[in-house]
């Protein structure tokens, strides 16, 4: 898969085919997710595309009641919050993500250290401009 | 292998300092504030100075393209003080903008460059509602992978204080009593957004429900109003209203100078004897969420060039957007241990204006107001007219402020500038 290149784009498209992608480094064995096209730990450019569990651990959230433009136009506000949180991935790395399946409405029960699995939401697009944010886009979350 | 000298090529001095007055100003537009900092910075001058002799214009400003559809915010600053052909530029690190702007200043004036500049930040807010406003700031995050998932900056902080208290038991007690602090100071400075203490707050949201003819709520103090979340709502929990700053317009600057010609302007210049920049991870490639390693990364830097330890600070302007992130600033600043420490030091009194290291004086982000691109700045103004002896009311009479510090977040800690000043 070495010919697709490791970009946000790449990304974003193995997400609407509902598939979490990570780079891997062919020289020092780092694994980057989100995906990166250049190693942080050994500054190769010698990466290669791994699908993930998508198995994960919540490791720090919130619970959001005023959120940006599309998770406003997706519904959210102050009477409907949704979660965001950080999860780490069984294989190490560490995303953001929308956090489904979680009490919102008690943030106080939300825990850390619960394990989470891989779902997709769809979106508008982040954007000022209104002919850019109109287009649907596939959005990583977990569900608990 | 470590390239460089980490030292200034030369010494730089602030001799003049101002600021709009912080606020919502549906009157003014970026420029008008900056030009209102000038004005206020002019007078400063002790011995005055000649406006053609300053060489070059730094100007924060993080979103006036969102804001007032409008970049090139250099210039129009250049132009409306009328300092036009001098170069201009504007420089963009969100929050920390105009930290990096007079950064900036100073290495060019070190570099031997000019001898003279003025640097500063500016930021209009208050014309975009609050949905956009959201919006404008999470720009600031990465949002390939934080503000297009659904984070918003009191989200981001707001993910930081959920990991330091499951890692630290901090409580959001704990963090409120850095607001109670902030508001105590802010209530002193007549340029403050909310120049009240939050008890002041508390009675007039009680005598404004008496004069509905509604139930008037008996909260014993501060705390117990600060815990009702039918005047204080949660934004981004554990973050409620009262845990961030608000949305505010204004805008700072300072005169910098070689520090050879400084007592030409002024018999007490402020000199800028350390500096640090670091850039920082999205939140989910950091090693730590319970402190901002950017924010340490800088401090290291200032310290080592000014050859000064956290214990040689009299006191210290610190990023307060959120109530956590004083928190985490004044445990990486090395004022004290990360944890229960830094979390109960306000409650403890130990940060308060008479406290042994007495933080954000001014009133902070919290209390002051976070024009974002002139946050940096302005808190320069503050530790300048506290150096000497200038902050009337609000001024630290507890120890003789000989060294000074400020500490500039930029997004969520993407950036960070820590700066360190002494009087002579």
């Amino acid at each position: 898969m070495k010919e697709i290149p490791f970009t946000i784009a790449s990304f974003n498209t193995f997400l609407s085919e509902r598939k979490l992608m990570a780079s891997r480094c062919s020289s020092c064995g780092a694994l980057w997710l989100p995906p990166r096209p250049i190693c942080l730990t050994c500054k190769e450019d010698n990466m290669e595309w791994e699908e993930l569990s998508g198995k994960g651990t919540l490791v720090a959230f919130t619970v959001i009641g005023v959120g940006p433009m599309p998770m406003i136009e997706a519904g959210y506000g102050r009477d409907n919050p949704y979660c965001v949180g950080i999860v780490q991935v069984d294989e190490g790395p560490r995303i953001g993500a929308q956090i489904l399946g979680v009490d919102v409405a008690h943030p106080e029960n939300i825990k850390i250290g619960t394990p989470v699995a891989s779902d997709f939401v769809e979106r508008g697009s982040w954007h000022f401009v209104e002919e850019v944010a109109k287009a649907r886009k596939t959005y990583l979350a977990f569900r608990a | 292998m470590d390239r460089g000298k980490h030292r200034l090529g030369r010494g730089v001095a602030i001799v003049g300092a101002g600021m709009s007055a912080f606020g919502i100003r549906p009157d003014v537009t970026n420029r008008e504030l900056f030009a209102e900092a000038f004005a206020d910075m002019k007078q400063s001058v002790d011995k005055g100075f000649d406006q053609q002799d300053i060489e070059a214009l730094y100007v924060g400003n993080c979103g006036a393209e969102m804001w007032e559809s409008q970049s090139v915010m250099g210039n129009l600053c250049a132009d409306i003080i009328g300092l036009t052909p001098r170069p201009a530029r504007k420089i963009e690190d969100a929050c920390a903008s105009s930290s990096v702007a007079v950064r900036d200043g100073v290495i060019a004036i070190a570099s031997g460059l000019y001898d003279m500049v003025l640097a500063g930040g500016t930021e209009k807010m208050s014309s975009l509602s609050t949905n956009w406003t959201t919006m404008a700031l999470a720009c600031g995050s990465d949002t390939a992978y934080e503000g297009s998932v659904g984070f918003t900056f009191p989200g981001l902080y707001a993910t930081m204080a959920t990991a330091h208290m499951h890692a630290h038991g901090t409580t959001h007690e704990d963090m409120l009593q850095v607001a109670i602090k902030n508001h105590n100071n802010g209530a002193l400075n007549p340029k403050a957004h909310f120049p009240m203490t939050i008890k002041q707050v508390m009675e007039m949201r009680a005598a404004k429900a008496k004069e509905k003819g509604g139930a008037i709520p008996a909260w014993a103090d501060e705390m117990e109003f600060l815990n009702d979340p039918r005047y204080n709502p949660v934004i981004a929990w554990p973050n409620t209203l009262f845990d961030c700053c608000p949305v505010t317009d204004g805008s700072a600057c300072l005169l910098l100078v070689a520090e050879e010609i400084a007592r030409e302007f002024t018999d007490t210049p402020i000199y800028i004897i350390g500096t640090g920049q670091a850039s920082g991870h999205d939140l989910h490639d950091r090693d730590t969420l319970t402190a901002i390693p950017a924010a340490k990364n800088a401090a290291r830097q200032a310290y080592e060039m000014a050859g000064v330890g956290p214990q040689d600070i009299k006191i210290a302007e610190v990023h307060d957007c959120f109530t956590i992130a004083e928190i985490m600033a004044i445990a990486d600043l090395g004022f004290f241990q990360e944890g229960k420490e830094a979390a109960t030091a306000a409650y403890e009194g130990k940060t308060t204006r008479d406290g042994v290291k007495p933080i954000n004086v001014s009133g902070g982000l919290k209390c002051k107001g976070h024009p974002v691109g002139a946050t940096g700045a302005a808190q320069m103004v503050e530790i300048f007219l506290q150096m000497r002896g200038e902050a009337g009311k609000r001024q630290v009479t507890t120890t003789d402020i000989d060294l000074a510090l400020n500490h500039n977040i930029g997004a969520h800690g993407t950036t960070a500038v820590v700066q360190i000043y002494e009087r002579r």
